[in-house]
């Protein structure tokens, strides 16, 4: 690869754009709309006053904006608050922890295409993807994995048994919803025949999503080749985003801070901006998560219609057209996930290993030999 | 990849498995590990193998290594900390790496003495993709000038390899069931 000007800014524009403006946005908007949706789930009002104070520098009345600004001062108030750290705790482990957690979920928004292309007026085509490597689903499982270490040490270096307990959970239930969610996948890989997260939406875009497969050369219609094959992806995609709410331990599988048995599960001993970084991190996660099921199954950019696409593709900035619809897709999953958590009650731990292993271990095993038998008679 | 880029990820590893020997908390030493291995599979990443560094990450970091930490906590070895190095210990850790220095030295001894291979061929892609079939994945990105890792590796797995590895599935199937009956509570 050739090094050049254009490749090291235009890469460095989409880092600081795609992590640290779109995605800590969404972070601290998710917290916000968290609130507003459950208060609206539990017939309440949820934080609905933190605007503009007006009153303070002599205006006649304050700016609610609905509550808007709540995030900032969630942010201003975590990073004030003291950062107490525990006489008992192993303290360089205690330290490293929180930043164990938020690193990998961020490190995974690299692979994510985001758009697809913009192109400069020097002619310089830009694809609106950090890194755009063939092995895109590997690598987000590969760094997401490593996010267990941030919650395992935190609850062992805390020196407090119910963050151990919590730890240890956390560490069980990831790993056993690994095996799940990589297996789950191969069936939809299967289909692309490709790595590449890229191809994989510039694949749908042409076919429509995987998930409403209506279109074959770009002509609409019920075609029964897709339609056997749409079975197969739809176990996949249940299994895959069960999966995804246990990786990221949301509701209803956050048995390690399930607070009813264990106080705060493994962040219990921890206060001001490193419980926050726990929490960025659960929610960073959660952001990829969507990110990758709408990418793999919702045809990640695309609009879902070929003849627009192609349209979209042709202008110049098409790509910040469909960074939008990106966006969008990823905010209804976004919501999907709160809906989730304060709809559906948590499980046991039991029943929560028990519903991995046994339920869905085999039934993407079962599903990987279908979807290649309907791929055989297909193609 | 730029050569910087390898001396930076070799020193960190090196210095992870530096590590790994001197700390005297196990679970200090265990992360070392994992820094080490990360450090790894940026190597073989520069190296344009995608798919080994990605697996060295995924396999060793993601699920061995957290099993290591995992037993370590549960044990909770603490005594271990104040224990000297054993006599016997020591002899062994400085007889094995010379064992592995004079086997290292020899190959590279051999390696420059044939002209031929001190330098490494170049790489002929688009000359390889005329052993692909017209159109495949490969052959298109090879002809590009693009190495497709994972999908090179696959064919030769259920190609040229597909014996050992339905070998390996067996000895891993096998392995399973073992584990499944150990684990039984036998009923009385």
């Amino acid at each position: 690869m050739d090094i050049d000007l254009v490749f090291i800014l235009s890469t460095a524009v989409k880092i600081i754009l795609f992590t640290f403006v779109i995605s800590l946005l969404m972070v601290a908007y998710a917290t916000y709309a968290e609130r507003r949706v459950s208060a609206i789930i539990q017939d309440r009002v949820g934080p609905n006053r933190t605007g503009i104070p007006l009153t303070l520098f002599g205006g006649k009345k304050d700016w609610h904006f609905f509550g808007l600004i709540q995030p900032i001062a969630d942010g201003v108030k975590n990073l004030l608050k003291e950062d107490f750290t525990p006489a008992h705790v192993r303290k360089f482990f205690f330290w490293i922890a929180p930043a164990l957690t938020l690193i990998p979920a961020f490190l995974c928004l690299a692979v994510i295409p985001f758009g697809s292309s913009v192109t400069l007026p020097t002619g310089d085509e830009i694809k609106l993807v950090i890194a755009d490597i063939d092995i895109g689903p590997l690598f987000v499982f590969a760094i997401a994995s490593l996010s267990v270490y941030g919650i395992t040490i935190a609850g062992w270096a805390s020196n407090n048994k119910y963050s151990f307990l919590g730890g240890v959970r956390s560490t069980a239930q990831m790993i056993s919803y690994e095996i799940a969610m990589g297996l789950s996948i191969i069936p939809v890989l299967m289909v692309y025949g490709h790595l590449n997260l890229n191809n994989i939406v510039q694949y749908q875009a042409e076919n429509g999503w995987l998930l409403l497969p209506l279109w074959k050369d770009g002509v609409f219609g019920f075609y029964l080749q897709n339609l056997l094959l749409w079975i197969p992806m739809f176990i996949s995609f249940v299994i895959f985003l069960t999966a995804v709410f246990a990786e990221t331990n949301r509701m209803p599988f956050d048995l390690p801070e399930c607070e009813t048995e264990l106080v705060g599960g493994y962040h219990t001993e921890y206060s001001s901006m490193k419980f926050a970084m726990f929490f960025m991190g659960e929610y960073c996660a959660m952001i990829v998560g969507s990110a990758l099921v709408v990418t793999l199954f919702f045809g990640g950019w695309a609009v879902g219609i070929p003849a627009v696409d192609s349209a979209i593709s042709e202008m110049a900035w098409g790509g910040i057209i469909h960074l939008l619809v990106f966006l969008v897709k990823v905010v209804a999953f976004i919501v999907t996930f709160i809906w989730v958590r304060w709809t559906v009650p948590r499980f046991k731990f039991d029943q929560l290993m028990k519903l991995g292993w046994v339920i869905f271990f085999e039934l993407a095993v079962v599903n990987i030999v279908i979807a290649a038998l309907i791929l055989f008679y297909v193609k | 990849m730029p050569s910087i880029l390898f001396y930076i990820f070799s020193a960190i590893m090196c210095l992870g498995a530096l590590m790994v020997i001197f700390n005297r908390n196990p679970v200090a030493s265990a992360l070392s590990m994992l820094l080490s291995f990360i450090s790894l599979a940026a190597i073989f990443i520069g190296l344009n193998s995608y798919l080994i560094g990605i697996l060295q990450i995924l396999v060793y970091s993601g699920a061995v290594m957290v099993l290591f930490i995992f037993i370590i906590m549960l044990l909770d070895l603490q005594k271990e900390d104040k224990d000297a190095f054993k006599p016997a210990a020591i002899a062994a850790g400085i007889i094995i790496p010379i064992v592995l220095l004079i086997q290292l030295a020899s190959v590279l001894h051999v390696s420059h003495q044939d002209e031929q291979y001190s330098q490494a061929p170049e790489l002929e892609l688009a000359e390889a993709a005329k052993n692909f079939p017209e159109g495949s994945v490969i052959a298109t990105d090879l002809s590009a000038g693009k190495l497709p890792d994972v999908h090179l590796i696959g064919h030769y797995l259920f190609t040229d390899y597909n014996f050992p590895i339905q070998v390996i599935a067996v000895l891993l199937l096998s392995a399973t069931v073992g584990c499944v009956v150990l684990s039984k509570k036998i009923s009385s």
